[in-house]
């Protein structure tokens, strides 16, 4: 996975609150295209002649600012792959769908929380182009007039992607201490191995 | 200190703490669909990975498979391939496969529950964010994506961090007419969607107690329209009435050791939460959503909403879009809105008592002329008891299309969709743009109110049927 420590460009503004990764990408996109051809189709029902990331400054850009509940819905990690063949490293809303959120770290995409009117101003300031910041290693977002928005980042979550570690690496090294639980547990709940006279043929 | 439902299912699952709230935590259930499993089973191979527990990995295909009566898993093109992956590998690597036209096929969060595959007590994930229905069994479920997926198949944990907890409580009795479905839309509209962002939700109460198990899991399927990943019910006496003698689920001591295991998974008094929120059952209203959210939530003798009204600029702009994308004006009445697609299914409401709702309301009327409707039930089990007790009948006299097992116009990832512009009442539970289809308009209800649509022509209300 690619690392994430500093990226800086413009912020391509979404506001809109509650884009679902329905919308985000549709599912017969995902069914039909390899993941490097995504990118055209990402928020494919919001495209119109005039849409923001296909339009300069804002095509390729790598950030995207976008509003309350971004990603709410299906757990389709498609999503984060569209965006991602846009140029997209980092969103900046007010909050995330909780599996899209999940999802944005176990693919180097850096998803920060900042207050509404902390991202409204980033909005106002990037409307030209003019260059935004996410310092992973600071945690900070700064604005294209020098103010710095911190943010909050889970501790680990924040270590791996600084890294770039890919978290299935890390828990293979415990596959027997995950051996000796379940071979523990098959003792402690014997009701929870599937009834082996289920299986209907 | 007191433990709520949600502490006792993490801690028993906890196989490592990884420090800052973070566990490895065990799966006991894994569930496999065409749209992400296969995915899933083929990135394993490319990696060379074994498979981790292949006795509590569990596939069959739902998302992108025809519903057409005569179906095979091929009949749609461009899902065949993803078909044709899951049964191949789940087949190589040693995990029961419930293939098309056989017990147990059906989508995942239909035919799980009924064979007894979920159980209280025990984690269950899958790649499919409607995972959260599993809570109505005092299961921990949720969705997940594609790289969890892997990590799951690999190593049968996951690496989680504990969320924060929210309790909703119900208390009073559902009018008649109004269901588990009426109730979830009628919480999102009140809470909004994303009320229960990063938390694991648990309902309960008397209200909860008094529901039947297929309406928990109507319930907690729709807790992620709220925002949660993850939704409880408490397992009670009733869970243990469905679960008994289902083919899966644990038999003789076995399940006598899991009743007194199960009767332990409650919240204490004095628990704490993060947020909690109180609903009287007698109050809710026959829901229907008029716009893109499923938070877009009124009852079905209301309005579209005037966004001059909306309580902040960014929803403002959500209304006014949703109306726009909706074909819907402010102020309009819903009732008596035409409507030309009615469907009857996916994991919110394809179970037997759904399909008895909605055939409650159908029988001896016809569907109206303008008006395709489509009953699409939730697995082979579900098919079959309802063609023994003569439902299928009933909609076929009707005018209904009565289909096969899957997830069909929910998702429309199998060639079913609503056309452009056409307006549908859908028993599912995702009313997003695109989402049944490019330009389709849904609004989501409960089977009756579906099944009321569909006779009337229009959306109407079932209290005046």
């Amino acid at each position: 996975m690619e690392p994430f420590t500093i990226i800086t460009g413009p912020a391509a503004p979404l506001l809109r609150r509650d884009i679902d990764t329905d919308v985000i990408i549709r599912i017969e996109r995902l069914t039909q295209l390899p993941r490097r051809e995504l990118g055209r189709y990402a928020l494919e029902a919001l495209r119109g002649l005039d849409f923001v990331l296909d339009r300069p400054p804002f095509r390729g850009a790598p950030i995207l600012l976008a509003g309350a509940n971004f990603g709410c819905g299906s757990s389709r990690e498609g999503a984060v792959w569209a965006l991602q063949e846009t140029g997209l490293r980092s969103i900046i809303a007010p909050s995330f769908g909780d599996i899209f959120f999940a999802n944005c770290f176990h693919n180097g995409m850096l998803p920060v929380v900042l207050p509404e009117a902390a991202v409204a101003s980033l909005a106002a300031q990037a409307a030209h182009g003019a260059p935004v910041t996410v310092d992973l290693r600071q945690c900070r977002v700064i604005a294209p007039d020098g103010a710095a928005h911190p943010f909050a980042i889970d501790s680990l979550r924040r270590e791996l992607l600084l890294e770039g570690v890919d978290e299935l690496g890390l828990t293979l090294r415990r596959l027997a201490e995950i051996a000796a639980w379940q071979q523990a547990d098959a003792v402690r709940r014997p009701w929870c191995a599937p009834n082996k006279q289920g299986h209907v043929r | 200190m007191p433990s709520t439902l949600f502490d006792r299912l993490w801690e028993a699952h906890v196989v490592a703490e990884l420090g800052g709230g973070w566990a490895l935590l065990h799966i006991d259930r894994h569930l496999l669909h065409d749209l992400s499993g296969s995915g899933g089973l083929a990135t394993l191979a490319e990696r060379g990975l074994p498979l981790n527990r292949p006795d509590l990995t569990f596939a069959t295909a739902d998302h992108a498979v025809s519903s057409a009566p005569g179906r095979t898993g091929e009949t749609y093109d461009q899902g065949a391939p993803l078909y044709r992956v899951l049964r191949e590998q789940s087949q190589k690597v040693g995990i029961p496969f419930f293939d098309i036209g056989q017990r147990g096929q059906g989508i995942v969060h239909v035919m799980a529950p009924e064979l007894g595959i979920t159980l209280p007590g025990t984690t269950l994930v899958c790649g499919d964010s409607h995972t959260c229905t599993h809570g109505g069994l005092g299961a921990l479920a949720f969705g997940i994506g594609s790289s969890e997926l892997v990590h799951v198949l690999a190593t049968q944990t996951l690496r989680q961090k504990k969320p924060r907890q929210m309790r909703i409580v119900y208390e009073g009795a559902l009018k008649p007419g109004v269901t588990a479905k009426d109730l979830a839309l009628h919480v999102i509209g009140t809470l909004g969607a994303a009320a229960g962002t990063g938390h694991a939700i648990e309902h309960a109460g008397p209200g909860i107690a008094a529901l039947p198990i297929e309406a928990r899991l109507t319930l907690c399927n729709m807790s992620v329209e709220l925002g949660s990943k993850i939704a409880l019910c408490a397992p009670d006496q009733a869970t243990v009435d469905y679960l008994r003698g289902k083919p899966f689920a644990p038999a003789g001591a076995d399940f006598d050791a899991a009743i007194a295991d199960w009767s332990e998974l409650r919240t204490d008094d004095g628990a704490r939460f993060d947020r909690e929120a109180l609903f009287n059952l007698g109050c809710v209203p026959p829901t229907i959503t008029w716009g893109t959210s499923p938070e877009h939530a009124i009852a079905i003798d209301g309005t579209a909403p005037d966004p001059c009204a909306a309580p902040d600029a960014a929803r403002r702009e959500a209304w006014q879009a949703a109306l726009d994308y909706m074909g819907l004006t402010p102020g309009q009445k819903l009732c008596g809105t035409p409507v030309d697609w009615v469907f009857i299914g996916s994991c919110a409401n394809a179970r037997l008592t759904d399909l008895r709702d909605a055939a409650r309301v159908v029988r001896g009327r016809r569907v109206a002329a303008a008006v395709k409707a489509w009953v699409v039930p939730g697995s082979v089990e579900v098919k079959d008891a309802a063609e023994a007790e003569g439902l299928d009948e009933i909609f076929r006299a009707a005018g209904f299309e009565w289909r096969e097992p899957g997830c069909s116009m929910c998702v429309a990832a199998n060639g079913e969709v609503v056309p452009p512009g056409r307006r549908a009442v859908s028993t599912s539970n995702r009313n997003f743009v695109g989402r049944q289809g490019p330009g389709a308009r849904t609004h989501l209800a409960s089977p009756a109110s579906a099944a009321a649509a569909a006779i009337a022509g229009a959306i109407a209300d079932i209290r005046e049927i």
